[in-house]
């Protein structure tokens, strides 16, 4: 005997409402903003696709996506190697590994708008701790608030000291979970510790590593208060990222169909990029 | 291949061992023949993981001297001891092929690639693997996995000890006979010196020639399956091999008799060492169940429990606080019966502190000088 009822599909409608007011709801406001034009009291005029084309081929946009694509380059090829070596020179057990893993975990415990704030006083050529020391001691001539390589400089830094951890908890579980079996059998095998690295710890970290350049490719991606707060998209527009730019066009400028229109390929590309990440490094995955 | 010494190796894991419980291995001292296959048996914790790691140079002993055809290696790393370790859980290089976890070991030390090519291809096809070369090794069955661990130790062809420890652990039950009796096939095969660490006695006695009892730090016996059977030298041994153990029950020995529950029980033989130690020292009769008989005469005994094993009868019996099991081929008594068990003379010997302390009778000595 079988018996078929299609009742359980109401258990999911509790999740569906969620995911309805929270997600889907606010998105297709964004759509039905980014095919009209709207001067207020609810006016609205449909404009097709015109939004769309318009930021394609807008050099402002393509300026701020190219800075964004910069940044996110760079804080990963700062911050993967980098976790993952100070993941392989943490201790593995002993007293000093709550402490590593606490102080690890710090950073990332501040919120993000503090992070700006503590970086934008830390970096000021005159008062802030960092930019007196290069500036007084070191003479090295460094103003954030003028120079956009300063300006770069010290976005990417702030990030990789915000970041770094992420990538080093991750890889650290990946590592404390791989037996003493493989390096005891490394070492009669004769493996040297660059390849004891490259079959053994990299692979077992591979899944980890994989969610943790996900989180950092996405978050980068999306990086707004940090930036905003540390440099305010300037000097001129050099730190001016897709989002800073995204919230200038809609709150400063409200421009709601092309900030709507922009939001939706920034989110097509945030997924785009996302899912192409994803595939390519687990493509050779057997399970 | 080489003949291992172990000579005077104590270790331990604390810094400063001050009493014997401190070390988790005391006082060894072991001759391993080249080409033999030895087991090393024993309980979880008896302290065989810690010496195989010391065999292998994963742990430097605190005290003594491991010598390889005379040549201390004691301070020698694992890969200059050309040893190879087969681990409990499989160890595979994941993202390398079937060939290339084989050919690892011999490519770390620089090998020329045909003679990489010629070793891996003969190791493959001695372990079934041929098949699978091409594979990516992390998809493999637990069992293959564990043939590839065995295969990367077998591949250097100068290897001088090739160790085991406990590994068919993660294996399927069908397939630990297979892969069992494939060791076994290996051994013959390659006559490299083999020791295998289990606590499970059937792998113990089915794979080695020499088996080596470990028990709390010690090595209480060594000798060829039958010898252990025999005649333990230790209630441990009897304990630990067969199946149910050794029946050890507590006597008294006056004038160089030994009195049990009020009855004398005749020995194997005459009690040695001095009779100092038999007053004053733990003194037990051990007598396996197989020569445990149940008849006519003999001590008086109520039969508790019966269970039939198949093959044989296993009665327990006791004889007021003391249980004694027999075994039996024929009709069993059943629970409840009054008995008489017998225990057959040249089979009993009375045990001080542990070890044994008859000596054997004529006959059983004249074996084992055969064997």
């Amino acid at each position: 005997m079988k018996t078929e009822n299609q009742k359980a599909w109401f258990f999911v409608l509790p999740v569906l409402l969620l995911v309805a007011f929270n997600a889907l709801i606010p998105m297709m406001t964004v759509v039905n903003y980014s095919v009209q034009e709207t001067f207020g009291d609810n006016v609205f005029f449909w404009q097709g696709l015109d939004w769309f084309e318009q930021i394609l081929r807008s050099e402002r946009f393509h300026a701020s996506l190219g800075r964004q694509f910069m940044f996110t380059f760079l804080i990963l090829i700062i911050e993967v190697p980098l976790g993952i070596a100070i993941a392989l020179s943490m201790p593995r057990s002993g007293f000093w590994v709550p402490v590593c893993l606490v102080l690890m975990a710090l950073p990332m415990l501040i919120p993000w708008n503090v992070v700006g704030a503590m970086w934008n006083i830390f970096a000021l050529p005159d008062i802030g701790l960092l930019g007196y020391f290069l500036n007084h001691v070191l003479g090295i001539h460094y103003d954030m608030t003028q120079d956009p390589i300063a300006a770069w400089v010290t976005i990417i830094t702030m990030d990789v000291w915000h970041w770094t951890s992420l990538v080093v908890l991750l890889s650290y579980a990946g590592l404390v979970s791989i037996p003493d079996a493989y390096y005891q059998a490394a070492k009669i095998d004769g493996a040297s510790n660059w390849s004891v690295f490259r079959f053994i710890q990299l692979p077992k970290m591979k899944t980890v590593l994989t969610i943790a350049i996900l989180l950092r490719f996405m978050d980068s991606f999306n990086i707004y208060t940090e930036p905003f707060v540390l440099t305010g998209g300037g000097p001129g527009n050099s730190t001016t990222l897709l989002s800073i730019d995204l919230v200038k066009i809609a709150l400063g400028q409200f421009d709601l169909g092309p900030a709507a229109a922009m939001s939706l390929i920034y989110f097509a590309i945030t997924l785009l990029v996302s899912w192409l990440f994803y595939t390519l490094m687990t493509k050779d995955d057997l399970n | 291949m080489a003949k291992i010494t172990l000579s005077n190796l104590r270790h331990s894991y604390l810094p400063n061992p001050s009493s014997d419980d401190d070390y988790a291995l005391k006082e060894i001292d072991l001759d391993w023949n080249d080409g033999g296959a030895y087991a090393l048996l024993g309980p979880s914790g008896c302290g065989k993981s810690t010496l195989l790691n010391i065999i292998s140079g994963l742990l430097v002993p605190s005290e003594g001297q491991i010598l390889f055809d005379g040549a201390n290696v004691t301070d020698l790393p694992p890969d200059q001891r050309n040893i190879a370790q087969v681990f409990q859980f499989p160890v595979i290089y994941d993202t390398m092929s079937v060939y290339d976890n084989l050919a690892f070991p011999l490519r770390n030390r620089g090998r020329d690639e045909s003679v990489v090519n010629e070793r891996v291809m003969a190791i493959a096809e001695m372990l079934e693997l041929t098949e699978m070369l091409d594979q990516k090794a992390a998809g493999l069955s637990p069992d293959n996995k564990q043939k590839i661990s065995m295969g990367r130790g077998l591949v250097r062809e100068d290897v001088n000890v090739v160790m085991f420890d406990e590994p068919l652990t993660v294996i399927d039950p069908h397939l630990k006979w297979k892969l069992r009796s494939k060791l076994k096939e290996l051994h013959q095969r390659v006559k490299a010196t083999m020791i295998y660490v289990t606590h499970d006695q059937t792998e113990a006695l089915t794979f080695a020639d020499q088996v080596v009892v470990m028990q709390e730090g010690e090595v209480v016996q060594i000798g060829t399956p039958v010898e252990l059977f025999d005649r333990p030298a230790h209630t441990f041994v009897g304990h630990f091999i067969g199946s149910p153990g050794m029946n050890v029950l507590t006597c008294e020995v006056t004038d160089g008799t030994a009195m049990f529950e009020g009855h004398a029980v005749t020995l194997e033989g005459p009690i040695t060492g001095n009779a100092h130690a038999a007053s004053t020292g733990r003194t037990e009769i051990g007598i396996r169940p197989e020569f445990v008989s149940i008849g006519k005469t003999g001590l008086p005994a109520t039969v508790t429990k019966v269970s039939d094993v198949g093959r044989h009868v296993v009665v327990e019996c006791h004889i007021g606080e003391h249980r004694i099991n027999a075994i039996t081929e024929g009709a069993a008594p059943a629970k409840g019966d009054a008995v008489h068990l017998e225990f057959a003379p040249d089979q009993t010997r009375l045990y001080i502190d542990g070890w044994v302390a008859t000596e054997p009778t004529p006959a059983l000595q004249a074996t084992e000088k055969e064997g």
